[in-house]
């Protein structure tokens, strides 16, 4: 399901000028990944696809919904998305109930529930925990609880905000797991993010943006290594494609599979 | 001289069955700047909290062994006399700010309020401290109104304002895009200089290669590594444990086994990256 942004401009009650005219398309199944600094625009702009927010001018599709036409709870049934806070999105007495939550809400049929939820539980790792209440989890499993009610409803397209802030490095290689097989489901994912290295190594496609707008939109090869324009949005390169670059590389590299690949030649 | 002295400290959270920290023995020098590294759940927050008073004061439970900072025990102190030596920046902003205030500049200025300092000293000190954090700017907003990058300066100046003599820092850059975390590292390596003892939890390895005198592993809350910063980070225990280890370190080891990297060392910063490979 295509995702289209057009002229898409979006102020704040405060007056701050969050989004200054976007216009991008996501094409089914792509994986995106969002960077940019503090400030940049980055969850406004994410918090449209779902119509939590609503444009100031410009508009947003989700395949051939408006999100000014449909309700929040509509969208939902094509956009899932994770909060950066578990504890914002999480209040059923145990797993299970939590991650039935959405695909029941969404008027899924009894069995298909319970078969989302089981996938869901698989994907996370958590089908040991389906009895357990979510905040008896340490903060990590509560994370991938946050997750797992969002795959749940099988969404096409699935947003993440800073997936990896606080998990430790087991964790990040559990959720990049996660990203491989909604990719394999032929999701469409979109992911904000700080941790460069996690975006340079999950996401072919990655989106800078500074001060409401999108300064590099590419492949991630393509954008990773343009070190002076991601300095303007306070981004760093990935610390692989640093070192390459040091090191004279001609292709920018960004992961430890092409750095190695670099090295021997 | 150590300031922090920990003897055989072993706590339960209420409620649960198994200790979180198992017969813990750390010794931190005056000045000393120490990085905490471990995966979640080894229990480097408790830690924290245990330095900072919280734990048992706050959080009840089962602490046995002694914990003393500046020559005072913890269980024998108050936590109001605590909070003199000893500032926690928590790991999430959201759960420090007071929700009493409704700017920033008054959310600041909330610990020197409670523990009697003058007016226009306060005010001083709430100033130069949102300087020194880049937050001048944001005096007046709501600390409600703040992104979590902005919302942890404003937890971090709310403890530097306090002047603790050993300053505990919980994933303080972990909201924060690369060049927010570039300048808060310098204003917490600035404290250490000044003298101040910085406990601190982080996952980003360079940064405590380059900053920290001294490094610990935590592990099922026990301290299973304890050395210098390149000691520590380049350990195969670490990778054996599950712990998180720079890029740097993880390619340089996969680039020895092909022989590829000629130093004995690994490297665990850029520089020290870059080096090794031009051999």
């Amino acid at each position: 399901m295509r995702v289209e942004i057009k002229d898409l401009q979006f102020s704040y009650p405060t007056g701050v000028q969050a989004l200054l005219g976007v216009s991008l398309n996501i094409e089914s199944g792509e994986q995106v990944a969002i960077v940019g600094q503090n400030g940049a625009g980055k969850t406004t702009l994410v918090k449209h696809l779902n119509g939590l927010l609503q444009p100031a001018s410009g508009y947003v599709r989700i395949g051939d919904w408006d999100t000014k036409e449909h309700s929040v709870a509509k969208m939902a049934k094509r956009v899932g998305y994770v909060f950066q806070n578990p504890d914002e999105q999480l209040f059923s007495k145990n797993v299970g109930a939590e991650v039935a939550f959405g695909p029941k809400n969404l008027g899924f049929h009894a069995e298909q529930v319970q078969g989302q939820v089981k996938d869901a539980l698989a994907m996370t790792e958590l089908s040991d925990k389906t009895e357990t209440n979510p905040y008896d989890l340490s903060p990590t499993w509560r994370k991938m609880v946050a997750i797992a009610s969002i795959i749940a409803m099988d969404t096409p397209i699935v947003i993440f905000d800073e997936p990896t802030t606080g998990q430790d490095a087991t964790n990040i290689a559990r959720i990049a797991n996660v990203i491989k097989m909604l990719r394999e489901h032929g999701k469409t994912v979109i992911t904000i993010t700080h941790d460069i290295d996690f975006c340079a190594e999950n996401f072919e496609r990655v989106l800078a943006m500074s001060q409401g707008q999108v300064l590099l939109d590419g492949k991630a090869n393509d954008i990773l290594g343009q070190e002076d324009i991601l300095a303007t949005t306070y981004v760093d390169p990935p610390q692989l494609t640093r070192l390459g670059k040091r090191l004279g590389f001609e292709k920018t590299v960004r992961n430890e599979e092409e750095f190695l690949s670099a090295l021997k030649k | 001289m150590a300031i922090v002295n920990l003897q055989n400290v072993t706590y339960k959270y209420p409620l649960t069955d198994s200790p979180v920290l198992q017969n813990l023995n750390l010794q931190v020098n005056e000045g000393e700047f120490v990085a905490v590294v471990g995966p979640n759940g080894a229990g480097k927050s408790t830690l924290c909290y245990t330095i900072a008073g919280f734990v048992p004061h706050f959080f009840k439970g089962e602490l046995t062994g002694t914990v003393e900072v500046a020559g005072n025990e913890s269980s024998k102190s108050s936590l109001h006399e605590w909070v003199l030596n000893v500032g926690l920046a928590f790991q999430n902003p959201f759960n420090q700010i007071s929700g009493a205030k409704y700017t920033v500049f008054e959310e600041i200025a909330f610990g020197l309020e409670n523990t009697g300092v003058p007016r226009d000293e306060m005010k001083g000190r709430v100033e130069e401290g949102m300087k020194l954090t880049g937050i001048s700017d944001l005096a007046d907003r709501s600390p409600y109104s703040l992104s979590g990058g902005q919302q942890q300066r404003v937890a971090l100046t709310s403890i530097l304002v306090m002047q603790p003599k050993v300053l505990v820092l919980d994933e303080p850059t972990s909201q924060m895009d690369p060049i927010g975390t570039r300048e808060v590292f310098g204003v917490i390596r600035t404290m250490a200089e000044r003298g101040m003892t910085v406990i601190l939890v982080e996952h980003k390895m360079e940064w405590i290669a380059r900053f920290a005198d001294r490094v610990l592993a935590l592990h099922e809350g026990q301290i299973i590594l304890d050395g210098k910063p390149r000691e520590v980070l380049t350990s195969d225990l670490l990778v054996e444990k599950g712990f998180g280890i720079s890029r740097y370190t993880s390619v340089a080891r996969k680039a020895k086994a092909m022989g590829l990297w000629k130093n004995n060392e690994l490297p665990v910063t850029l520089d020290e990256a870059v080096e090794g490979f031009k051999k």
